[in-house]
């Protein structure tokens, strides 16, 4: 009977030391916000609550004696308080400390636009790329939709803020390619060599970028390639202007890939079809392979290996303005490699190492001949302007390059990175017209050392200091560039930065042939932003300064010499807004940029406005897809102020005050994605200038023929056909590449 | 004899609850999952749930609840962050990982929360996270084949795919017969076990029909 006693006591001893106990409080963080939503427990039980939406919270448990009571919360250091449980209920505060965090933290942007899928911050997605109107999927006219970035018809190249296209340098995965465009034809601007759908991310500085990157006055355009494809797949691409096929293998296990693809491009169809304004003797034919290989290594590391090859053919023929009936010809004859090997590997304890290197060559062939009417070239005229316009030109160009670059990231994310870089280049070329064989060589080894810190004081304020110091063989110079960028956050969504660099570039080799005592150009740069980035809508003001302090000037003696003496501005404001939310599947953007520049440089003879910048410049650019047709409506209206020109009809004092007329072009596009067989298919037609506005980009005068009012003649410097068209269709097999424009509606 | 009935009763009594706590404890949630019907009674389920698994620290199927409670409130709430939900969410499923190898469940998980993070933005989300999501489903049919949930949730997938991309709803109905199918003869390992999905599936069938 005692026995039975004493057990049930024990039994209402181990219950009653089940009594429950009240433990309640309220959960804010160090600024006092409150905090729903916030687990609560005593750690090593199952007791516990969350916060509800006025921050307290309340629960009760059966714990008892000394216990540690915990509070947690997404992008907060968790907290633990010692509390005792005894038959009083217990009441805490808890004040959690906000975590250094990627997804909240204010984004370091240093004025770039990036086009990524995966990093946030973006404001285009890769695919926006191939789905602009207008752009028939080349990287740079995409690019020009964007503020800052300068529409400029007869050239090819990236003329950001003011800037020249020998200011932006491009940058495929660490290594600069020299020879991004096909090569210049006077007049017509020419494409970037590299398909979108080589890259995954793609980072757009227009000015105040990393210190990562140098030889750039104005801006640097950095494109990442993909690791290994999703899938393996063969491609074939017919249109009237090209056939491709490629081959992409993926390894089972995904780890490895390889692939190759060949392209050949001729223009005769399309010429048939397209009239165009100059005579194409030789039509434009090229011929591009390229082959990829890489692999995954241990702890995410990837190798990349990338070459690529292309030679092309052309020659266009033009009316020669200084003899009646005759011809100025053109033809040109290139060659180009390009390979890149880079490395990514991570080295345990936050470090980062990236390697490349790469090696790249190019050939061109020109040769300028005035021609009569039978198209034979003439014979000496002894008439200098016309007799001077004929010339040959051989030009090789090697560069090799090499890039090591080491992240260490400490404390949450601050990113600590440093490296260096060799280049070497070496250009040979030979000249020849009536005034006798000009052969000239050139070789710069330039060696570059940076570093640069992310350092994040709070979630709100991100601080980016760094350095670059450089070395050119061929200055005998050195030069050391400071970069900052101070960027805090405003809301959830919104944040201000500042940037602030020197950059410096080496003048252009040719220009330095026999010259001594030339320095770096120099352009510094003041950058103000504000930006609102949610998921569904970019809104993004810019305000700039660039002073260009030293810009290179040649002067009017022969020999020309060239001096520092250059110098300019650049300043303006630029607007930028995308909205993917609005209408259902419709997708637009809209930036306007105001450009105040003027410089004297080169061969200038005031300080005035160059023929490569705009005042104002703006585009709108539409995207609308059915889901269900599996079909998209792309448009783009690309509009521009007047650039100015040189008229030698003008005095020296009026020296390009002349502009021509504003330059507006209407383009469209549409995709179709339909299933032929086993193929996924991806049907494109692209119409640039619709509606056939008339375009001119400057003009070309005389030498020597004078209209009845004395003046030089001219003629306009046009695209060779005002209207362009695009059509193609591109099959693939294995794997569904309209998959890339799966919609919304998912 | 006092002494070590005392002893006896105290520890039958500690040990008979020690033994059922957790039991218990799981039951309470799985009732408490019942019965939630808002995204906020889901996310105090998940965290009743990832207060047991923290406790216990050897029990993959808390973790699971959590997750998979998570991320339900996630997508019924569209307001909801769903990458910072994903974050948390992958961090529970790696728990449950380091304790439970290669389980069929684990790897619905991953799909589910795969899917969510591809509706925040699907048009350029759709190669990498569509991608992880086939995965997860492959793998888990390649280690329970007579689980009836990988086919449940691929059939749900595919059912908002465009029939373009190779998605629909005769894709979809060919996948719910098979969960439907495979229902019939489904017996989760426990009680605890998770046992969802059948009526979903019936539901999701008629609707293709």
């Amino acid at each position: 009977m005692k026995a039975i006693l004493i057990f049930t006591a024990g039994m209402m001893l181990a219950c009653l030391l089940k009594a429950q106990v009240l433990v309640k409080g309220t959960v804010r963080d160090n600024k006092g916000r409150i905090l729903a939503g916030a687990n609560i427990s005593i750690k090593d039980s199952y007791d516990g609550t969350m916060s509800d939406s006025t921050g307290s919270f309340l629960f009760k448990t059966t714990e008892k004696g000394n216990a540690l009571l915990v509070a947690s919360n997404m992008g907060y250091k968790t907290m633990e308080l010692p509390i005792v449980l005894g038959t009083d209920s217990v009441v805490i505060s808890f004040i959690l400390k906000e975590e250094i965090n990627e997804l909240k933290a204010v984004i370091i942007t240093a004025g770039s636009y990036e086009a990524s899928d995966k990093k946030k911050g973006t404001v285009l997605k890769a695919l926006d790329i191939a789905t602009t109107a207008g752009a028939n999927a080349d990287i740079s006219a995409t690019i020009q939709t964007l503020p800052g970035a300068q529409k400029v018809g007869e050239q090819e190249g990236l003329f950001i803020r003011g800037g020249s296209a020998e200011e932006a340098k491009i940058i495929i995965d660490g290594t600069v390619v020299n020879n991004f465009f096909y090569s210049s034809v006077p007049g017509i601007a020419q494409r970037g060599r590299f398909s979108p759908f080589l890259f995954s991310g793609t980072v757009f500085s227009s000015g105040g970028y990393s210190a990562l990157y140098g030889q750039a006055l104005s801006s640097v355009l950095s494109l990442e390639s993909l690791d290994i494809p999703e899938k393996s797949e063969l491609q074939v691409g017919l249109s009237p202007l090209f056939a491709t096929v490629g081959l992409q293998q993926v390894s089972e296990n995904k780890k490895s890939s390889y692939g190759f693809s060949y392209n050949w491009t001729n223009l005769a169809v399309y010429q048939k079809l397209v009239p165009q304004a100059p005579d194409f003797f030789k039509v434009p034919d090229f011929h591009t392979a390229d082959i990829n290989y890489r692999f995954k290594t241990k702890k995410n590391g990837v190798f990349k290996l990338y070459a690529y090859y292309n030679s092309g053919t052309l020659g266009v023929r033009n009316p020669s303005l200084d003899s009646i009936g005759l011809w100025n010809a053109f033809s040109l004859k290139n060659q180009n490699l390009f390979t890149n090997v880079s490395f990514r590997q991570f080295l345990g304890n936050g470090w980062k190492m990236n390697i490349a290197a790469s090696i790249s060559y190019n050939k061109d062939e020109i040769l300028t001949q005035v021609q009569n009417q039978q198209y034979q070239a003439v014979p000496k005229t002894n008439i200098p302007v016309i007799d001077q316009t004929g010339f040959s030109l051989n030009a090789h160009q090697w560069m090799l390059q090499a890039r090591v670059v080491v992240d260490k990231r400490f404390g949450s994310i601050n990113t600590l990175r440093f490296g260096t870089e060799v280049w070497n280049n070496s250009d040979s070329s030979r000249f020849q017209n009536i005034n006798g064989f000009f052969p000239s060589k050139v070789n710069d080894f330039y060696t570059a050392g940076f570093a640069e810190a992310d350092l994040y004081i709070t979630n709100e304020l991100a601080f980016r200091p760094g350095v670059r110091v450089e070395h050119s063989s061929l200055l005998n110079k050195m030069n050391v560039a400071p970069r900052m960028a101070l960027s805090y956050k405003l809301g959830k969504n919104s944040q201000v930065s500042a940037d602030y660099g020197i950059f410096y570039q080496t003048p252009e080799r040719r220009y330095l042939i026999n010259q001594f005592g030339v320095d770096f150009l120099r352009a510094d740069h003041y950058i103000l932003t504000y930006q609102h980035i949610s998921n569904n809508y970019t809104f993004r003001a810019q305000a700039f300064y660039k002073d260009y302090v030293s810009l290179l000037k040649t002067s009017n003696s022969f020999p020309t010499t060239v001096s520092n003496a250059g110098l300019g501005y650049a300043q303006g404001i630029e607007l930028f807004w995308r909205d993917r939310k609005t209408f259902k599947n419709f997708d637009y953007w809209i930036s306007y940029s105001y450009l105040d520049t003027k410089r004297d440089y080169n061969n200038y003879t005031a300080l005035v406005q160059p023929t490569f910048a705009a005042t104002h410049s703006g585009s709108v650019v539409l995207k609308k897809f059915w889901v269900k047709n599996m079909f998209g409506v792309n448009w783009s209206y690309n509009w521009s102020t007047g650039r100015p020109y040189f008229n030698p009809n003008r005095s020296q004092k009026d020296f390009l005050v002349d502009r021509t007329i504003g330059y507006s072009s209407n383009n469209f596009s549409l995709n179709w994605l339909p299933k032929i067989g086993k193929a996924n298919a991806v049907v494109v037609l692209g119409v640039n200038n619709v509606f056939n506005e008339r375009q001119i980009f400057g003009y070309n005068y005389s030498g020597r023929l004078r209209d009845t009012n004395g003046d030089l003649i001219r003629s306009e410097v046009n695209p060779p056909a005002n209207r362009s068209f695009f059509l193609g269709i591109f099959l693939s097999w294995g794997v569904d590449r309209s998959q890339q424009n799966i919609n919304n509606n998912l | 004899m006092k002494k070590l009935l005392m002893a006896v009763a105290l520890f039958v009594t500690l040990g008979l609850n020690a033994q059922t706590k957790f039991e218990s404890a799981m039951q309470s949630g799985l009732a408490k999952m019942k019965e939630s019907k808002t995204a906020d009674e889901m996310n105090a389920t998940a965290s009743f749930f990832e207060r047991v698994a923290d406790a216990e620290k050897t029990q993959w199927l808390p973790y699971y609840y959590a997750a998979r409670n998570y991320t339900i409130a996630a997508f019924m709430n569209p307001s909801a962050d769903k990458d910072k939900t994903a974050e948390k969410v992958n961090a529970l499923i790696a728990k449950a990982e380091a304790i439970e190898k290669s389980n069929a469940e684990i790897f619905c998980l991953k799909q589910q929360v795969a899917v969510m993070q591809l509706t925040v933005d699907p048009m350029s989300r759709w190669q990498s996270y569509g991608a992880v999501a086939s995965e997860a489903i492959a793998k888990a049919k390649a280690i329970e084949p007579n689980n009836p949930r990988p086919y449940l949730l691929e059939g749900q997938y595919l059912m908002n795919v465009p029939e373009a991309f190779g998605g629909g709803k005769a894709v979809a109905k060919k996948l719910f017969e098979k969960s439907v199918e495979l229902f019939g003869n489904y017996k989760p390992a426990s009680a605890l076990h998770p046992s969802w999905g059948k009526e979903q599936a019936g539901q999701l069938l008629a609707a293709c029909q």
